[in-house]
Parts: structure tokens; sequence; C-alpha cells
């Protein structure tokens, strides 16, 4: 087992060099350049000179090639430079972000498993009565809604409920406190957008525990667990519900990965600072040293997360093991 | 004797998008202290819904017990309350299933498979239940027992599964198992060493066995009894040695005419049945065998032949049963 976590994560690597490689490439497809951006970005006139000065500060007259290894040589001495837009060192601009991300990332993923393991579970035991015909109903509304506007309304209902009962309107926290230094005010922000997300998150983790469970309580060996005089609840739980979990994990994964960097507009909606929308920026200013640092940040956590799902595998089913 | 299960008029039907499937329509049987029962039939006849349907393990939806009642020791396993199911279930009946690849939970150990049930069932404490758990493992013919329980399911072969099976349906003592094709998933010498320590166990403990097969030959050797079942009826019962030498319904003559047979001349013909088992979905008008059958009379298609004793222990739904007796008589 040990063996096989040091070859995956050797293999890590050459798909780490792939990722560059391709986000390097696509970065320079895009028409333009951050200095261009910069100097004529709003349309008025500009010095050819300083066009010069600046693309050559910024490295980017040099050959290609060359800006290559520039930017591989960052990534291996773990060294990614400063953003070519603000001026500071990428590291540090991205590790507050990633703080908050990371979090709401772990807290929407806590809230998709408390809600989706159990009732998914109880969907499938009690297929076609009322109780699964509504959390199929809440998980199907829980995809087709997008969870920025699910936030706006999160937001709405704070503000008018708070009007309401308590006289004076609150909100949540606009600034980022880490958890560390105070937990109230850190969770008091963090909770609304993970909730907006983790109802999304949770829905499709919920209907993919429904379906396994289903799958699974057709099996032989549920059969044999009834024959053998056991109670269902125990069926469920010790007989079941692991064999079930194989591809929810895989669902919870992938989604995990995806909740950092890729929550754009629900940022947008809660006023955050996080990784999506520094992203965006990055994008949109030509910043190519900041995009290249977070599109291999958002690949090493997808890698990181997929090793994860495989060592989990292997823990819930013998049957699988890993040489 | 005391008769240990008694079922009667059982009918258990499948909700199908095709319509109502009659899968069992009207089966009744016993089975004795410590006896074996074979129940003989093709595939798709209903003699495994017919066996699930005892411990109530009929998916539902779609499948339903309509109607009949299947007396245990005295009382009905149909009308009883679901706590005291579960102490019937596997405690005093057990059971073997035709799948030993698929039977047991892959992600679970062997030892917590078998020692769960005698935790539950015998009140065991863990590690006493851990004991007899190799006991039973010995005793079942697997080598090494402490080291299989702490082994998952697929470090063993199909017939070690088999063996594991069996030790699980001892385990808690029952007064009856049900062993449903419990060969058939199994190579040909397994399938012998399987039905040989089957008996052997249900001898030794007193255990009725009530053996669903599709293999003449099993039931021979096996069973004491043999009901034959066709599209969801009996249509024959009595000894085995009835049911081998003196067949008294077409269709168990029909079955007896198409598989090899060691006490035949060598060069002997197979017959085959011709056609196929009816549609279940449909209401059957006569003799569901009629259109097969090579007796069949103009009566067979309008009137449905009872089960009737032909001899001591042995009956048949059969109008032209006495037509036959004699031909055979003549053949011999």
């Amino acid at each position: 087992m040990y063996r096989y976590i040091l070859k995956r994560l050797l293999l890590m690597i050459p798909t780490l060099f792939g990722a560059a490689v391709l986000v390097f490439t696509l970065l320079r497809l895009i028409p333009g350049d951050t200095c261009e951006l910069r100097l004529a970005g709003s349309g008025g006139y500009f010095d050819q000179s300083a066009l010069d000065i600046c693309r050559h500060e910024m490295g980017i007259d040099q050959p290609k090639l060359v800006q290559f290894w520039h930017f591989i040589w960052g990534i291996v001495r773990f060294d990614f430079g400063k953003s070519m837009w603000t001026g500071q060192p990428i590291v540090s601009e991205m590790a507050m972000r990633f703080q908050l991300s990371m979090e709401i990332a772990i807290v929407a993923t806590i809230v998709a498993i408390v809600v989706a393991v159990p009732l998914g579970t109880i969907s499938a035991v009690k297929q076609n009565t009322w109780i699964d015909y509504m959390v199929r109903a809440i998980s199907i509304a829980g995809i087709a809604m997008p969870s920025f506007w699910l936030g706006i309304l999160i937001i709405l209902g704070l503000l008018i409920g708070t009007q309401y009962f308590l006289g004076t309107p609150w909100m949540p926290p606009i600034t980022y406190t880490p958890i560390w230094v105070d937990p109230m005010k850190n969770l008091a922000l963090i909770v609304w957008p993970a909730i907006a997300t983790g109802y999304r998150y949770s829905a499709v983790a919920t209907r993919m525990t429904r379906s396994a469970m289903l799958e699974v309580l057709r099996e032989d060996y549920v059969r044999t667990a009834r024959a053998k005089g056991l109670f269902e609840k125990l069926i469920i739980r010790r007989h079941a519900l692991k064999n079930a979990m194989l591809p929810v994990i895989t669902v919870i994964g992938i989604e995990f990965a995806f909740l950092i960097g890729g929550l754009v507009v629900t940022e947008q909606v809660f006023n955050l600072n996080g990784l999506g929308k520094l992203f965006v920026e990055s994008v949109t200013n030509n910043d190519y040293s900041m995009t290249q640092a977070l599109v291999m940040l958002v690949v090493m956590i997808f890698l990181f997360v997929n090793l994860l799902v495989d060592i989990l595998y292997a823990w819930l089913d013998p049957r699988i093991r890993y040489r | 004797m005391a008769t240990l299960l008694e079922v009667k008029d059982l009918r258990t039907q499948f909700e199908t998008s095709a319509g109502t499937v009659r899968a069992v329509d009207g089966v009744s049987y016993t089975v004795e202290e410590g006896e074996t029962v074979g129940i003989v039939g093709e595939s798709g006849c209903g003699k495994s819904v017919g066996a699930l349907s005892v411990l109530r393990l009929i998916p539902d939806p779609p499948g339903r017990v309509v109607g009949g009642s299947i007396h245990f020791r005295g009382e009905d396993l149909l009308a009883m309350s679901d706590e005291k199911l579960h102490s019937v279930r596997g405690g005093q009946i057990a059971m073997v299933f035709q799948e030993p690849m698929t039977s047991l939970n892959p992600v679970l150990t062997i030892g917590l498979q078998l020692c769960e049930t005698m935790e539950f069932h015998l009140k065991l404490t863990p590690e006493q239940a851990r004991l007899r758990a190799v006991e039973l493992l010995g005793m079942v013919g697997i080598s090494e027992p402490e080291r299989r329980l702490d082994q998952y399911p697929h470090h063993l072969s199909g017939g070690m599964r088999q063996r594991v099976m069996i030790a699980l349906a001892v385990s808690c003592k029952p007064k009856l198992i049900i062993a449903d094709e419990p060969t058939t998933a199994l190579d040909v010498t397994i399938q012998a060493q399987i039905l040989e320590l089957m008996k052997n166990l249900t001898k030794r403990f007193g255990v009725a066995l009530v053996v669903i097969t599709h293999n003449l030959g099993v039931v021979a050797r096996y069973a004491d009894r043999v009901n034959v079942m066709y599209a969801g009826r009996i249509v024959e019962s009595g000894t085995a040695a009835d049911i081998y030498h003196r067949p008294m319904h077409p269709y168990t003559l029909g079955l007896l005419r198409s598989v090899p047979r060691m006490d035949r001349p060598r060069g002997e013909k197979l017959i085959p049945i011709d056609g196929q088992p009816p549609d279940l979905t449909r209401e059957i008008v006569g003799c569901a065998y009629r259109p097969r059958c090579s007796f069949a009379t103009e009566r067979c298609a309008r009137e449905d032949p009872a089960l009737e004793a032909v001899g001591h222990g042995h009956r048949s739904a059969c109008f032209e049963k006495d037509r036959l007796a004699q031909l055979l008589k003549v053949a011999s």
C-alpha cells in the first residue's frame, strides 16, 4: 500500500508537467498581454517604449521556451514569483484566499455528507413512499437551483428575518477572520456560502447514495443477511452502507475539488475574497504568473483528492488491492 | 415423526409490466422432522420463489404472497409478527442459496458474517461466537479455520464459499434448512462434495432439509420425498423411489427420459420435452402441461386436474395417469 501511494505521488509529476504545458500554451494564445492591458486597456494613447519596458520587466519579451523554463523552475522551487498585475508575491496573495476557499469547501462537504448519506439511505429504503418522493423532490430542486441564487435568497432571508425578529437587520461579516482567531466570527461568515453550495452538493450526493443503495439492497448478500434474521437497521448499516458508499465517495471527491476555485459567482454574492474571484481577475488581467500558479494549485488539489478517494476505496472494499 | 413445515395452497405473484406473473399458484406440501424433501422442476417453474416465500424473502414490490398459509411447528409464518419472524429466520429455518459467489458480503470478513448470526440468535459473546465459528468451519471441511475467519469472501473459491454458507446455515442449530439450488453454480466434482456434506450434517443434527434443484440425480440420491413442480404447481409428489421408478405424471416421465441414467442401457436415446413452459402472466385453462403432453385428451383442455393419491404417499395431478401407468407396465 505504501509503495502504491509513493508510486501515485511520483506519477503526479508527469501529470503536473502536462498541466503546466497546457496552461502555459493556452494563456499565450489569448490575444494581448498584461502590459498592453495596463497601458492601453483604457483605449488611450500609449508609448511603445513604455510597453517594451513593461514587457521586459515582466519577462514576457523573452522567447517562449525560456519563459516556460522559468515557470517550471519556479514550480520546482515552490517559488511562483510575483503577480504580473499587482506586483505582490503570488504565494501570499493565494494563501489568504486559499484558507477561505478551503474552509468553505470543507464545511460544504460536511454539510453534504451529513445531509446526503442519511437522506439517500432513507429514500432508498422507503422507495416509492412519500418520504422518498420528498427527498427526491428536494434533491432535484437542489440540482436545478444555482447556488448563487440560493445565496441571494439566504442573504435576503437573513436580512428580513433579523429585521423582523430583532428589530435591526444583521448581515454576515464581510472581512475574513481565521478560525483560530475568532471561531464564531469566522463561522458566521463561512456557514452561509457553505450552505448555499452545500445544498447543491448534497443533492448530487443524495441522489448517488439513493441509487447506489437501491442497487445494493437487491444484492444476494443482503438477502442472505435477511435470511439470517438480522434486523433491517443492522443490515442497512453493516451490510449495505459500506458497499453503497463507493460511488458516493467518488462524487464527493470530485465536488470537493471543484469547490476550490470553482465558486466564482457564489463568492461574488457573499462578497468573499476567494480563489474563484482571484481566478477570474487574473485571467481578465492576463496575469500569466498568477493564472498559472492557480491552475497548478487546483490541479494539485484534484490529484490529491483523487488519491485520497482511491485510498478510501481500498479501505472500504477489501477486493481492491493496489500494487 | 411430527410435521415440521406445512405449506398450504401457497400463492406468490409478481407484478410486472407484462402483467401479473403467478409464479407459485397453489402449492401444498409438508416436511416432516429430520427428513429430506426434494423440489424438482425446470427453470421458472416457481421452485425458488416458493422457497423464498417460506421465509418471506420475496422482494415486495414487485412480489407478493397473495394466498395460502405456511405453518412451521404450528405457527403461521405468513401471519407472524416481524419481531418473531426475525428469530425464525436463520435461527430455526436457515437457507443456503444458489450463488455462493454473491451470497456473502464482499466487504465483511467471513468471521464477522458467521459470528453476527450466532451472537444474534444464540446470544453468544463475541469470543464464544468466534470459537464456535472455528469449530463450524472445521466441520464443513475448511482448512485453517482460524485464519479463514479474518479473510474476505474473495479469498475463497466457490466451493469454499458454499461450505461457509452451509456452516452459516447450521450455526444456530436450525430445525430446517432450505437449500435453493445449492450446487448449480459449482463444478461437478465440488457438487458431490457439497451434497455429501449437507447430507451428513443434516443427519448428524437431525435437521430437516428442503433441496430445490433441477437435477433429478441429486433428488434420487439425497431426497426421501420428492415434489415435482410445473408452472407454479406441484404435479407429482411421492417418495424418491416412486418418482424415479413409478412416475405417474407425463411431465415427470418426460424429465426422466431427457436425462442420461446410469441404470439404463448405454446408447439409449434421450427424449427432450418439446415446447416451452406456459406464459405465467396468462390465465391457464385446463392442465398447464397439456400443450407439451403426448397423453393429452380433450378433457385436459377444459378441466384442471387435481393432485390425487395413486399409491401410499404418492400423488399425481393427471387425468390420464392410469393409461400412463399401463403403458409403463407394458414397456417394462
